[in-house]
């Protein structure tokens, strides 16, 4: 099989463009499983497929998939399920990217985040699922996910987890400074002012400049500085929502209100674990990460709504969330589908939330235990109504660039200047709008 | 620490009583010397300092091995903390996500059995042919050699990447075997060392005696050669049980992963959404893969030791 993958992929690689590759690996792909040389597959294939059995690689960084990977072995004897950890997030990608151009070593499975779908799905790099009844799954997901997992009647991938925001923080540090929880983001300033007053060591929260999380709260506020319509493409942060983001924050940067430590670094955990970095404004996936990396805080940590950008208001944002989707160059997509449907609406998604994942269907994140459940790490907090809350109030029609991983690569370069010299966040963010424009151009996109 | 006796002074002299009047001779006045090296303070706290600097990563490594992740972040990172999870992060490290470390332990070993001893039996063979045959165009293999000790291998690596793509060689270990068994240094070393070691009246004397010439390989020139051959194992076993950027990007399945790869594997997945940080694990799986380099060179030391004095002195 994967001698006459490359071989056809060795005679593509004579076409100039990696899509038009891509495209000729699909069709290859495609012939190769059932035979009948089209592309098309469907629901009874998928059935076929689990009966006959085979093998499948599936690539994430989840740690809670290789459990589900067992449990699917052990319900479908003769298939055989390898999990690869291939690097995370932009790594992953990059190395996806560079299979599929290569056409050998492309995994049947990708886990692949919201914000990065769009760049395979536009080169038909991943298969569309409706076809083996993936679009049935609509009703199951939370609008957020789903909106980011389709384009018009194609399904990309499948929400395998989701991020609805909320505001984690150190009840023990906010309770030994006499600090209130901040409603509004107004607040959050002044809560951070009074916080560093009383502990110069200590800091509201770290932020050295993340694209995800401007971009969240960016589509918290109401912006939609990205308009992605097929390869007709708008990017423009000068709309009200990214204003009302840079206007805040820059009264945190310019008040020396933010940590210096780079999120995700040993030393951000360590910051986490000991109070210097009191709170976070991140995805519903952060309590795994945070009883892991900061098990030192158990019981300092609680969940609340998300600060609001005018008080009263009910609006809220996702960060981060990730899919798993079929590689069209898999060479057994409908056995793939299965292992993903398992994972992300089955049987798998209840293994998934017992191992601390925040799922992305409706079903079990409305479900009372899951909302009932108690968090010793959180004080025994019920922080899945925090969530659940937050996941019904997300700001509509939100959309990442089709070549998001690339701009998201330029963030620090550009509005991260900001943070490091007497840069303005809007001067950053024009910065980052122009190279993005320059960029998306380049790559055939038509940019305004 | 005073002057020594003359070299010239017979214990008999040194027992006779010295003349009480008269001119005294003078001890000549030596200052340093091969036996009684002169001290110098500068120099004693600078090397101090050089062996705290070389010396604290690894006081380091070993204190926080011994500390859950827990404590690894609510203690100095230079003492012990209130927790001693030693043992328990050893298990740990050896069973966590099925043992996978026990795997990378395996392939590291493999990688540097067949990847640096074979880059040593090859430097050997060619360092060996060198110094002792004559034939053309070795002087171009001089300079090829010596150009070679130069560049980097990680420059080598994209170039090198295409080409094992091209024959599909990627994701397999072969991608970080063959590399390996490049060793330009390692030639260079054994040449300039055979040239030394092995006297070429030798070599006619067992060739008169009618051996051939592999014969006189392996039974005369092979023995002769131990030290170096040592050395230039010492020298390739480190760099392949340290090589880092080659299989980083010949390889995709951690099935193949080096211990480099997983260990940076492990330290990456708390970079992430929904990932669990384990630097305890990361940190008591970097001590248990220097352990083997320390363990190497303690038993080796004796013939590298040797081995670089070789030539050093015209007997």
């Amino acid at each position: 099989m994967y001698n006459t993958t490359r071989r056809r992929g060795v005679r593509g690689a004579g076409l100039a463009s990696v899509v038009a590759l891509a495209l000729t690996l699909t069709a290859c792909g495609g012939s190769s499983d059932d035979g009948g040389g089209t592309e098309s597959g469907s629901a009874d294939d998928v059935k076929t497929a689990l009966e006959k059995g085979g093998n499948l690689t599936v690539w994430t960084w989840d740690s809670t998939i290789p459990k589900v990977a067992k449990d699917f072995e052990a319900a479908h004897p003769k298939v055989k399920v390898k999990v690869v950890n291939a690097g995370t997030s932009k790594d992953e990608y990059t190395a996806l990217q560079n299979a599929i151009s290569a056409g050998k070593g492309v995994p049947d499975v990708a886990q692949i985040e919201y914000f990065a779908l769009g760049q395979f799905s536009l080169a038909k790099s991943v298969a569309d699922l409706s076809q083996y009844g993936a679009d049935k799954l609509a009703d199951s997901y939370s609008p957020g996910p789903w909106n980011a997992v389709t384009s018009g009647k194609a399904v990309y991938g499948l929400p395998v987890d989701s991020g609805p925001m909320a505001l984690y923080y150190n009840k023990k540090v906010f309770d030994k400074y006499k600090i209130a929880v901040p409603t509004t983001w107004d607040e959050y300033v002044t809560a951070a002012e009074k916080l560093h007053k009383a502990d110069p060591k200590a800091y509201i929260t770290a932020d050295t400049g993340e694209a995800g999380f401007a971009t969240s709260l960016i589509w918290q506020a109401g912006g939609h500085p990205y308009k992605v319509d097929g390869t007709n493409v708008g990017i423009d942060f000068t709309d009200a929502g990214s204003a009302t983001y840079a206007k805040t924050w820059q009264k945190l940067i310019d008040g020396k209100l933010l940590s210096p430590v780079t999120s995700w670094t040993d030393e951000w955990f360590k910051g986490l674990g000991d109070g210097t970095i009191a709170t976070l404004a991140t995805g519903a996936w952060m309590p795994t990460n945070l009883k892991t990396g900061a098990p030192g805080a158990a019981g300092d940590w609680r969940v609340a709504p998300l600060p609001q950008w005018k008080a009263g208001e009910k609006s809220s944002a996702e960060s981060g969330g990730s899919s798993l989707a079929v590689p069209a160059a898999s060479k057994n997509k409908a056995l793939a589908y299965a292992f993903t449907e398992y994972a992300a609406a089955g049987a798998g998604v209840k293994s998934r939330v017992k191992d601390g994942a925040y799922p992305a269907t409706t079903a079990d994140m409305t479900s009372k235990e899951f909302l009932d459940t108690k968090f010793d790490y959180f004080g025994g907090q019920e922080i899945n109504k925090v969530f659940a809350q937050s996941a019904s109030e997300v700001a509509p029609d939100w959309q990442y660039l089709p070549f998001q991983v690339y701009a998201n690569s330029i963030f620090n370069d550009t509005v991260g200047k900001a943070y490091v010299s007497g840069t303005k966040l809007t001067e950053g963010f024009a910065a980052w709008q122009k190279q993005s424009i320059a960029y998306g151009t380049e790559q055939g996109f038509t940019v305004k | 620490m005073g002057a020594p006796a003359p070299a010239t002074a017979t214990p008999a002299e040194d027992r006779a009583p010295r003349p009480t009047t008269g001119l005294r001779t003078p001890r000549p006045k030596r200052r340093g010397g091969v036996n009684s090296p002169r001290r110098s303070v500068l120099l004693t706290v600078l090397t101090g300092l050089i062996l705290v600097y070389a010396l604290v990563p690894l006081v380091w490594l070993v204190i926080n091995s011994t500390k859950t992740q827990t404590g690894l972040f609510s203690s100095s990172g230079l003492w012990f903390g209130s927790d001693f999870a030693f043992f328990s992060n050893i298990k740990d490290t050896l069973t966590y996500n099925d043992g996978v470390f026990v795997r990378w332990l395996l392939n590291t070993l493999l990688y540097v059995v067949v990847g640096a001893g074979g880059a040593t039996f090859l430097a050997v063979l060619g360092g060996y042919a060198l110094a002792k045959f004559q034939f053309p165009g070795k002087r171009g293999i001089f300079a090829v050699v010596i150009g070679a000790v130069a560049v980097p291998g990680t420059a080598l690596a994209v170039p090198t990447f295409l080409m094992f793509s091209k024959m599909g060689l990627t994701d397999t270990p072969w991608a970080v075997i063959i590399p390996s068994l490049i060793s330009p240094f390692g030639l260079y070393l054994m040449w300039v060392f055979a040239a030394e070691a092995i006297p070429t009246e030798l070599l006619e004397a067992a060739r008169i005696d009618g051996a051939s010439e592999v014969r006189t390989f392996f039974t005369v020139s092979l023995p002769l050669l131990a030290p170096g051959i040592v050395t230039v194992l010492l020298f390739t076993m480190v760099a392949t049980w340290n090589n880092y950027f080659l299989p980083l990007i010949m390889l995709k399945d951690p099935d193949w992963y080096p211990l480099t790869l997983g260990l940076n594997s492990w330290n990456a997945q708390a970079q992430t959404n929904g990932g669990e940080a384990i630097y305890n694990l990361v940190i008591t799986g970097s001590l248990l893969t220097i352990v083997p380099l320390i363990a190497a060179f303690l038993l080796l030391q004796r013939y590298w030791q040797s081995g670089l004095a070789a030539g050093s002195v015209k007997e």
